[in-house]
């Protein structure tokens, strides 16, 4: 099933590289189009992957459940191997087409790269939150909906919610927060540092606006990247204690 | 071998096991009875480990269960329901759980053998009927050797040649000095093969003992009249 499903992902890919390229002709052009599609997709792939990898495999778990394994092994395992298979079919069918243009020898590989590696957090992120959800609930429906909700939420919700609290609070000074609130999304912050590499003002929305300052700087790309580390390790960590914890 | 103190567990607000003590002594095999829901199954997986007990402790061998795993090797555990990923096939599960205890040595071509399922297994998981399917998970159980062998209803979906075979393959596991832990409904099985019963009942052991000792506390001349009139005096 896992692997199927990761093969159809994983062509998705090659071939939206290849017609972005095609269609384009022209690297960061094809570049920021990749982003609107990874931005909202690659979470929405995680989360839906996610659950339903742990809900189909529940027999399974039970079954090495009772063999002389770690729990916490069994668990991770899972969620690391959904996790990776679904960031390498990113990796490698976006890679594939960019590599065979020639993005070595562009300018726009770091660009490229950048988005790579944000699409993969993104993956991480999102498949750990939806184990997280499945682990929490028994019955398979409410945790697709709950699970899509979340997607919902981080990848559109929050972006309005966001932008009518900048417009509410008009009259105070808000870097601080808005510059709070996109840390507190994944999928706002990987926008907001792949817009930012990718120098493209006018593309920036209201949210990215504020922060142009701040993302430009060596150290809010420090900050930015253990953030999203941070989005990875405390989801992860919630899988370890709940996986202790769960009774089957 | 087992040694169990004052297990509570609860789900949600259904107390499922309300303070169990029991203690199993190596060798023999022990039935562990009672009606739907008393807390069987419960009981057993948090053997396991698969259900953490709210408080309470379970000791296997002097070491305690709870966040240990390495035990479990000394355990051959056959579940309720054979729920198998329906993808694999017969023998790469087989294959697969055999990487899983590489220490031990498997004796599963015997058992295939035994319950003729040579041909079944190409077979994929999910095409096979229930009764293959149990027969599948008793070859998983049996094909290691180990100290303590816990069944979890092994009589479900088996035709009368196989039931006649598992007796006979607990029996010899029996010989070999092994603790065999056992829960069924089916009375005439329990009576034949088991040395000793404990009733649960409400979360509460009720009765530990032998059958005859079960007979005459209950004054009936039959186990299954012995077990039918604790039910019947319980309700009342």
């Amino acid at each position: 099933m896992r692997s199927r499903w990761s093969y159809v992902y994983f062509l998705f890919y090659l071939l939206l590289g290849i017609v972005l390229l095609f269609l384009n002709n022209d690297l960061s052009k094809a570049v920021i189009t990749l982003m609107n599609v990874i931005i909202i997709l690659v979470p929405l792939i995680g989360t839906v992957f996610g659950v339903m990898y742990y809900y189909n495999s529940r027999e399974f778990t039970e079954l090495l459940l009772a063999q002389p394994l770690k729990r916490s092994s069994i668990f991770l395992g899972q969620y690391f191997g959904v996790a990776v298979s679904l960031s390498m079919s990113l990796v490698i069918g976006l890679g594939l087409p960019f590599i065979f243009y020639g993005i070595f020898n562009s300018s726009a590989i770091w660009d490229f790269s950048l988005l790579l590696i944000s699409g993969a957090f993104l993956t991480f992120i999102f498949t750990a939150l939806a184990f997280v959800i499945a682990l929490a609930n028994e019955n398979k429906i409410k945790g697709f909906g709950y699970a899509i909700l979340l997607w919902l939420f981080m990848a559109v919700i929050y972006d309005g919610l966001f932008l009518m609290s900048l417009i509410y609070f008009e009259d105070y000074p808000l870097d601080k927060f808005s510059l709070a609130t996109t840390m507190l999304n994944p999928v706002d912050l990987s926008r907001v540092l792949i817009l930012l590499k990718l120098d493209i003002s006018a593309l920036l929305g209201y949210t990215g606006a504020v922060f142009q300052k701040f993302f430009g700087t060596s150290l809010g790309l420090i900050i930015s990247t253990s953030m999203l580390i941070l989005w990875v390790v405390i989801p992860t960590g919630i899988i370890y204690r709940m996986a202790k914890r769960k009774d089957f | 071998m087992i040694k169990i103190e004052c297990l509570h567990k609860k789900f949600g607000a259904n107390q499922v096991l309300k303070g169990i003590d029991l203690e199993i002594k190596k060798g023999g095999i022990f039935a562990v009875l009672g009606p739907n829901g008393s807390g069987k199954t419960t009981l057993i997986k948090s053997i396991l480990g698969m259900v953490i007990p709210n408080s309470g402790s379970i000791k296997i061998d002097e070491s305690v269960v709870r966040n240990n795993w390495k035990y479990r090797s000394d355990i051959n555990y056959l579940p309720q329901i054979a729920n198998f990923p329906g993808n694999l096939k017969v023998k790469e599960l087989i294959n697969m759980i055999k990487d899983l205890r590489t220490r031990k040595k498997a004796d599963d071509q015997y058992l295939i053998e035994l319950f003729r399922l040579e041909s079944y297994m190409d077979k994929k998981l999910s095409s096979l009927s229930g009764g293959t399917k149990q027969k599948v998970n008793l070859v998983l159980t049996f094909m290691f050797d180990s100290p303590l062998i816990i069944l979890d209803e092994p009589t479900t979906g088996l035709d009368p040649i196989s039931h006649i075979r598992l007796k006979e393959l607990i029996k010899t596991e029996k010989t070999k000095g092994k603790t065999i832990l056992i829960t069924s409904h089916i009375m005439s099985f329990v009576e034949e093969i088991a040395d000793e019963i404990v009733f649960l009942l409400e979360g509460e052991i009720y009765f530990k003992g032998s059958i005859s000792q079960l007979k005459s506390k209950t004054e009936q001349p039959d186990f299954e009249h012995a077990i039918a009139s604790i039910l019947t005096t319980s309700d009342a």
